[in-house]
Parts: structure tokens; sequence; C-alpha cells
């Protein structure tokens, strides 16, 4: 792209700015926190997936030497978390699951506070309990909360355009099937971690590591009951984040009580086996979807209804169909849609956000059916997407107004990477017991924020000192994906300095100035565009004392390379850092320092799901090509390729670094990870039963950027971070049937399934 | 409880610390000594977040009781650099982007270090034997195989 060479910092890759910190051991996380007088805290699990709780004694566990502090539901405010407000930090009357907190203990050491734990004595009466979500819809199910008849929770998401019913009996082809998707991890490499300070004045201190310091602080005052002020969050470097940090969950509200009632800092992490079995969890769907086409291959409707377990409360998983339909309303082009949904309680751990937030499994869901589609019209699936491709300009059943949209040079060039004429159609060699295949997906995702609440805004402060000394204060937060090292790039290329000028300070709410989180890919985007303005007001006025030093008019002049020079005379030039000193040392001086807060012009959806959430959408596509051994049932992926719409590309390597890693939670998704859960019990709560990724089963990746400059996006990117997650099992459940000539409807596939499936297929050949 | 008294080095300096038995090695690191770098992603052996180097080699410190520990040389990822410089691998990792979350890292470069050291010929393949016992969830894997290989090829 020639314009890019104009840039001095963006299309770089600089390296990140706080790897070196990570590389050498000094980056502090929550769990590293050392306060004095810091005590440890524990919590006490329910012992019944559904049970009364009729009587909590702590009288022994508080008499143990070093117990600072033993709460009950008694201590705690009578509010609820969440978004349907469902969810008492300490349950006091009833337990709803086995990950139900019913007490906590601080004391000296872990040990005590574990020791104190088993002195803890609950009765309880147990109820009887439901797990699966299709049994607690029916009538007579165990009620689990009194307010939700038939647990069906309030949220509800139905979508309807056009005509489905009339394009169904206009179509040549319909295809129906049924799938189901399990319970999946973050599996952040840092158990999760927080620490409670509270000071003689009353206020609190938190270190978390949430995505949404903000909407924390307001919460934790709600749910705390004191005013939001008194509070203030820092967030130490956050050991992986993917969604698990976007709510605020029991446990940080149980750390502050505990610190206040013991009246010292409390820290409170838990163990991987808490992890794996107490935090929100990507959540399980059922999806009946049915799509027609035309002969031609135009697509004609896609009526879809999903059942979602919800768990026993409601965070965010309770929301995933607002994303998760987005690609059954908006991914190709098709006039006529019904979407409906049943979330549902049950006794099992609740759902959460995850990276994608229910898109994998919507894409999952219609890409696979886009194939089975092509199979039954006799068309080949490449040309059946192309023909019904997205397109710029256009505008989606849901009100998305698409401005650029690289999708069609995705799948193209996914497929020639892939060798797709070839080795798709023809049928491949067979080797023994070895079938190969090939096979893409697509998705569509927000690319430019994502309006879901009513400001989808972030601040940025930047100044500028001597010396150019450069910070941005931005409102957003760095979970390690790299933002931090993007925005000082963009804050740099505005100023015409370099990316390692920039310090970036975001990790404390009395600092930062507002932003509603980092979620939705949304960060690079609109942190970005708030950084830029920032530093363009700066800029401004720092080329406004150039011109009086340089004694020409501002429009004339021009900063690159940390200097102010007029552009007809590029000779001419006055570091920038002694321009600002200039500037401090005189009469009347001024600081350089500008503010800017970027709220995106989008609209948020209405009562019927139709509004233009996000200034631009992310496309891309995947391919992947599999040897799967119809004997053992084993899928190998032998290589994967991506070609993503960026808009433009900030930093290639971390942008990579982004696709890379996200691809990774695809291919877990696709063929090893599922949380086994069992009469709402997790039965393989550690990474040696949940088998996420090693480096073993992660397959060569080809990663092609697709550039297509997005007018809305800092220097034309878009959002991409969760994309690499997203059309990931889809592509590889595509290359899989191909392979094998039959179509599997659950996930992961792993080898009993596979074998099942061939199993079942012999049989009918039989 | 009983607490014992033991010796040992670690980053070229000497410690004498009392531990209780069941004390491992990855608690007295980061709770007694302050060395936080060596990160716990699970104490039981699952994930390689702990790894240091003991006697010269790679072990999951959450899996070695503090008193084996007694007389031993430990280095940990804070001993890694010396004088100012960062080790090559760590600069490698630096500079190929194969840091995100960085929870995995020191246990990643340690790893890597000690197989690297013994085993001065090496394919793709092995470096991905040599790290399999360590988990990442952010990066892929793609940029850390990458920084190694960098080291390892002597780029
Ligand atoms: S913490 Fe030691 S292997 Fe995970
Ligand atoms: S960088 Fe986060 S776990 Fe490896």
């Amino acid at each position: 792209m020639s314009d890019k060479k104009k840039y001095t910092n963006i299309g770089r890759s600089v390296p990140k700015l706080d790897a070196v910190e990570k590389a050498t051991g000094k980056a502090v996380y929550p769990q590293d926190t050392n306060l004095p007088g810091m005590l440890y805290g524990k919590i006490l699990w329910s012992k019944h997936p559904h049970a009364e709780i009729l009587k909590v004694d702590t009288t022994e566990a508080q008499k143990l030497p070093g117990v600072k502090a033993v709460i009950t539901a008694k201590d705690m405010p009578p509010t609820k978390l969440g978004f349907a407000q469902d969810n008492p930090p300490l349950k006091g009357d009833k337990v709803r699951s086995l990950r139900d907190e019913v007490a906590a203990v601080a004391a000296v050491d872990e040990d005590t506070a574990e020791k104190a734990l088993e002195m803890i004595k609950v009765k309880y009466k147990p109820l009887p309990p439901v797990f699966d979500p299709e049994e607690a819809m029916k009538e007579g199910a165990p009620q689990i909360h009194a307010e939700a008849k038939g647990n069906r929770n309030k949220l509800h998401y139905a979508f309807e355009y056009g005509d489905v019913d009339a394009a169904r009996a206009a179509s040549d082809v319909v295809v129906k099937h049924r799938f189901k998707l399990p319970w999946v991890k973050h599996c952040c490499l840092a158990p999760y971690s927080c620490v409670a300070r509270w000071d003689e004045s009353g206020k609190l201190t938190m270190y978390s590591p949430t995505q949404i310091p903000f909407l924390y602080q307001r919460d934790l005052a709600n749910i705390l009951q004191m005013p939001s002020s008194k509070i203030r969050v820092i967030q130490p470097t956050i050991g992986g984040a993917f969604g698990s940090k976007l709510d605020l969950y029991p446990n940080e509200v149980i750390c502050a009580v505990l610190a206040k009632k013991a009246g010292q800092p409390v820290l409170l992490t838990y163990t991987r086996e808490e992890e794996f079995k107490c935090t929100p969890s990507r959540q399980p769907v059922i999806a009946d979807i049915e799509m027609g086409a035309k002969k031609d291959g135009t697509l004609t409707f896609r009526d879809v209804f999903f059942i979602l377990d919800n768990g026993a409360y409601t965070s965010w998983g309770a929301t995933i169909p607002y994303v998760l339909m987005n690609s059954v309303t908006s991914l190709y082009k098709c006039q006529n849609i019904r979407f409906d949904t049943a979330i549902i309680y049950t006794n099992n751990m609740y759902s959460g956000a995850m990276r994608g937030y229910g898109n994998p499994q919507g894409t999952f869901v219609v890409e696979r059916m886009m194939d089975i589609l092509a199979e039954k019209l006799g068309l080949d699936a490449l040309e059946l997407r192309l023909k019904n491709c997205n397109q710029p300009n256009e505008v989606t059943p849901q009100g998305f107004k698409v401005t650029t949209c690289g999708l069609r040079e995705c799948l193209e060039t996914v497929a020639q990477r892939l060798d797709w004429k070839n080795k798709r159609n023809k049928g491949q060699k067979e080797t023994g017991t070895l079938r190969r295949g090939v096979g893409l997906a697509s998705y569509i995702h927000v690319g430019g924020g994502a309006r879901v609440y009513r400001s989808d805004g972030c601040g940025a402060i930047v100044k500028v000192d001597d010396f150019g000394h450069v910070t941005l204060i931005t409102g957003s937060t760095e979970i390690g994906t790299g933002t931090e090292t993007v925005l000082a790039q963009i804050t740099a290329e505005e100023l015409g300095v370099h990316a390692e000028d920039v310090t970036v300070v975001n990790d404390d709410s009395a600092i930062k100035p507002w932003d509603v989180g980092i979620h939705a890919s949304r960060t690079t985007f609109i942190a970005g565009n708030a950084a830029r303005e920032a530093a363009a007001k700066v800029k401004a006025e720092i080329l406004k004392t150039a011109s009086e030093l340089l004694e020409e008019p501002e429009n004339k002049l021009e900063i690159n390379d940390r200097k102010v020079y007029p552009k007809k005379n590029p000779e001419k030039t006055l570091e920038i850092g002694k321009v600002i000193r200039k500037a401090h040392f005189r009469q009347h001086g001024q600081a350089f320092m500008a503010e800017a807060f970027y709220d995106p012009p989008t609209e948020m959806e209405d009562e019927d799901y139709r509004g233009n959430i996000s200034v631009t959408y992310g496309f891309g596509t995947q391919g992947a090509e599999v040897e799967v051994d119809t004997e053992t049932g084993q899928v190998r992926v032998l290589k994967m390729v991506i070609a993503n719409d960026v808009g433009r590309a900030i930093n290639p390597m971390l942008l990579e670094a982004q696709l890379e890693g996200g691809l990774s939670m695809g291919v877990g998704y696709a063929l090893l990870e599922k949380l086994v859960v069992e009469k709402g019990e997790v039965l393989n709560p550690s990474f040696l039963d949940y088998k996420m990724p090693t480096v073993k089963d992660m397959p060569p990746v080809e990663i092609v950027l697709i550039e297509t400059d997005d007018p809305g996006g800092p220097y034309g990117a878009k959002g991409i971070a969760e994309s690499g997650t997203i059309p990931t099992a889809a592509a590889i459940g595509n290359a899989v049937a191909n392979a094998l000539g039959l179509h599997l409807f659950e996930l992961p596939m792993q080898p009993e399934v596979v074998l099942k499936a061939v199993k079942a297929k012999l049989a009918k050949r039989d | 409880m009983m607490k014992h008294r033991l010796n040992l080095r670690v980053n070229k300096q000497d410690f004498e610390v009392f531990v209780k038995p069941k004390t491992t090695l990855v608690d007295l690191l980061r709770d007694e000594l302050g060395l936080t770098g060596t990160n716990k992603g699970c104490g039981t052996g699952e994930c390689g977040a702990c790894t240091v180097l003991m006697n010269g080699n790679a072990v999951n410190s959450c899996l070695v009781l503090a008193v084996e520990a007694d007389g031993a040389e430990i280095t940990t990822i804070e001993g890694l650099a010396s004088e100012g410089r960062l080790d090559p691998l760590q600069q490698a990792f630096v500079d190929e982007g194969a840091i995100q979350c960085g929870f995995c890292t020191p246990g990643m470069i340690l790893v890597a270090k000690d197989f690297l050291e013994k085993n001065p010929q090496l394919r793709e393949e092995d470096y991905k034997t040599a790290i399999s016992g360590n988990l990442c969830r952010c990066t892929g894997y793609v940029k850390i195989v990458k920084a190694i290989k960098k080291v390892a090829e002597g780029e």
C-alpha cells in the first residue's frame, strides 16, 4: 500500500511496551500483591446443586487462631449482582448450583483459611435439581428462581425480518438440523485474583483484573451501598481475560466485605480447580436451524431457535444472543430471517462472556449449514458463499450499515491458499484409513465499537512535557492483547514522535478518564480514535508555539521525527522538546495537554434488535485442511489459513498474534475442549483433564491481512481481537465433513464423536 | 508446626530460610523471597507457568517441596538478565511478539533455556516438544516457537 510509506509508526511491528517487564518477571499480577497486614481469603462453596440453606454455623471457625473474619449472607447488604439482579454474592436462603458461595473467611495464611472453612457447619435441605435446559423448560420442573416461570430467564431475544414462511415455500432446497455445542472455559493462565483494601476514611481500593473498571466501580458501589467516588480501582497486570472479567462477580464483593470486617487488606485468589468450577463459562447451546435457497444458490431464509443453558444466575452469558444473532442475520445476504431463543435457568454453574460473545456458536451453526446447503444444491461451497457475499455499503436485516467489506477477497484468498479447486471437490487421495479434506468459514463481527450501553465512549488525555516526553492516559485497559502499544503508535503518529516515546497510563480509575471497558474488539478503534483526537489537539498547541518561534504560520508547519519544521524548508527544524520548554519557561507559560472523548456515531438496537451498533464491521475467512483417521477418529489439522479484513494493520506483528491466539482457542473449541458437567458438577476441573491446545495441537497458520482502510477507524483500522476464534471451529468442521463425506453436529469433534459418525455411516451403507 | 531450615542459592545469592514441611518451592520463591516472576497457574504440575531452573534443570517448582531444594542452585526469571542485558531468549520473546498477558512467559523462557543449553542441534519439532508441557492461552504458540527458533539458530 503506497500511502503506508508516509507513516512512521502505523504499520510498524513495535514490540509490546510491557513485554520487557513480562519477560523479566517484573510484571505484577493481582496474585503478586503484597500489602502490609494482608490476609488470605477463601470461599466456602455449596455442597448441593439445589437446596435450602437452613443454618450456617461459623462459631468454631471464628475461634480458630489466625482467622480474622468470617462472613455469611448476614454480613452482606441485601443487594444482588448481575444484569438480572438475581445473584446474591453470598447465598442466604437457597443455593442453586455447586459453585454457590455460602460463607467466606479471611485468615493470616491460606492453610488457616482452608481449615476455618472446614469448621463452618452448613445445614441444607436438598431440593430436586434440574440440569438439562430442555428438562428445565418442561412443566413441573424444579423451579430455580421463584420469579422465573418455567425457568425462563426474562431476557428474550427474538428477531424477524421479511417473510420466512413464504420464503420457505418458495425455496427449491431446504435443510434442517440440530446442533449441540459444549461448555468451554477461558483458561486464563492466571487464576482469578483480587485484593481489597480499606482506609480509615472508608475508602476502598480494589486491585482487580476487571475488564470494565468504571462499570465495575459503579456496580461495586451499588452492591456495597456506598458512593462510587469512594472506590478506586487499580488494575494490575492481567493474566488473561477473554471476556472472563467482563462482569462484577461475587468473589470481588466477598473480598471487599472480608477486608472491611477484618480491618486488613485481603487477597482472594482462586485455585485452578475453582477457576474451572466457579468462574462463568461459555454456555452450551442447542440450535435448531433451517435454511433454504433457490436452485441458483440465492439464499432464501434462515429460521433458527437457540436454547441456551444459562446456569443458575444471570451474568453476561444470558445476553450473548445479542451477538449470536449477528451471524444469523448478517453473515452473507439473506432477506428472510427468524431468530428466537430460550434462555433457561438450570442448576449448573452460570454462563458468562467469552471471546466472540456467542458469535463462535452462531457462526458454527450458520457456516456448517452453508456447506450442507451447498451439498444439497449440488453447488460448490465457495461459490455459494461468493454468490451471497456481503458487500461494501450494504445494510443488513438488522440495520448494520456495512462500510468497508473485504469478505469477497478474504474468501478468494483462503480458497486459493487452500488449493480449493483441486482439493475440495476432486476428492483427495485416500491412504489407508486416512482421509483428507478442506473447508472454510467466514464471520461478521463488530469492528468499530459496539453500542451495547448508552455510551460506547472512551476518554483520552495526552500530555507532552519538556524533552518531548509524551504520556497517553487512556480509559482503556490492557489485558495482554497489546492495545497500549497500538494506542502509543496512534498517539505518536499524530504527534510526529515515535511510539517508544510514549508512556501509557491505563491502570487506575483515579487517574484515567472513563471508558466502557475492553470488550467487543473495540479498543483499537474506540480508544484509538480518542487518543488520536487528544493528540491532534496537543499537536495544534505545539504548532501554535512553534509558529511563533519559527516565524511561520501554523498551517505551513509539520511535525515529524520529534521535530517541527516548515513544510517548505525541512532543514529549519526545531525539536518538539525545545518548543515545549520555551513555553514552560516564560511569562504566561502553558502546559501541553488535551483531552478527548470519542463516542462513535452509532445507535443502540431498538426493541426489535435493529440499529447500527458499530461504525464498521469486521469480516474474515478461515480455511482448514484436515486429515481424519477413520480408524481412531483422530482429526489432525494440517494447515489453517486466515484472511482477515483488518481495515489497517497498525501493528502487523501484534495483529497476527491476536489472530493466532484466537485461532488456537478456536482449534480447542473444534477438537479438544469441553467441560464435562454432570449433575451440575464439573468433572474435569484441571488442565490434565480439560484439554486446551498445547503447542503440539497448534497447526501451521498462514495469515493474510486485507487492508480496506476503513474511513471511520484510526488510520483506517478495524477491531479484530475476537475474530481469530469465531470461524475456526466451523472451518475445521467443514473440512472434516469434506474429508469424511458425512456431517457432525456437535463439538468438540473428539475421536469418539468422529468414530460414532463414521460407524453410523458404514452401518447405513451395509 | 515444625519448620525446617534450609540453605539455597537463588539467582546467585545465598539464602537461609525456614519453611514448613509441605511448603513448595514456588511458594517459597514467591511468598518468602518475593520472587513473584515465577507464576503459579495451577499448583499441580499441569501448566508450566512455575518453571524454574534447579541445578541446571527445568522443573515445575510447584511440584518440588522447598525442603528438596536444600543446597540447590535455583535460577528464576529474575536471575536471567545480567548487567542490564536481557538474555537472548528474553530479547527474542520481546522482539517476536511472543508475549501477550505474559503469565506463561517466565516458564516458557526458562524451559526453552534449559532445552537449548542441552540440545544445541534442534529442529522445529524439538522446540515444540520442549515447550509442550507449558500452556499458553494467548499466543497460539506461533510466535513463541519463532522466538525460540531465532535464538537456537543464532539469528
Ligand atoms: S503452577 Fe506449577 S505447573 Fe502449573
Ligand atoms: S501470554 Fe498469556 S498465557 Fe501465554
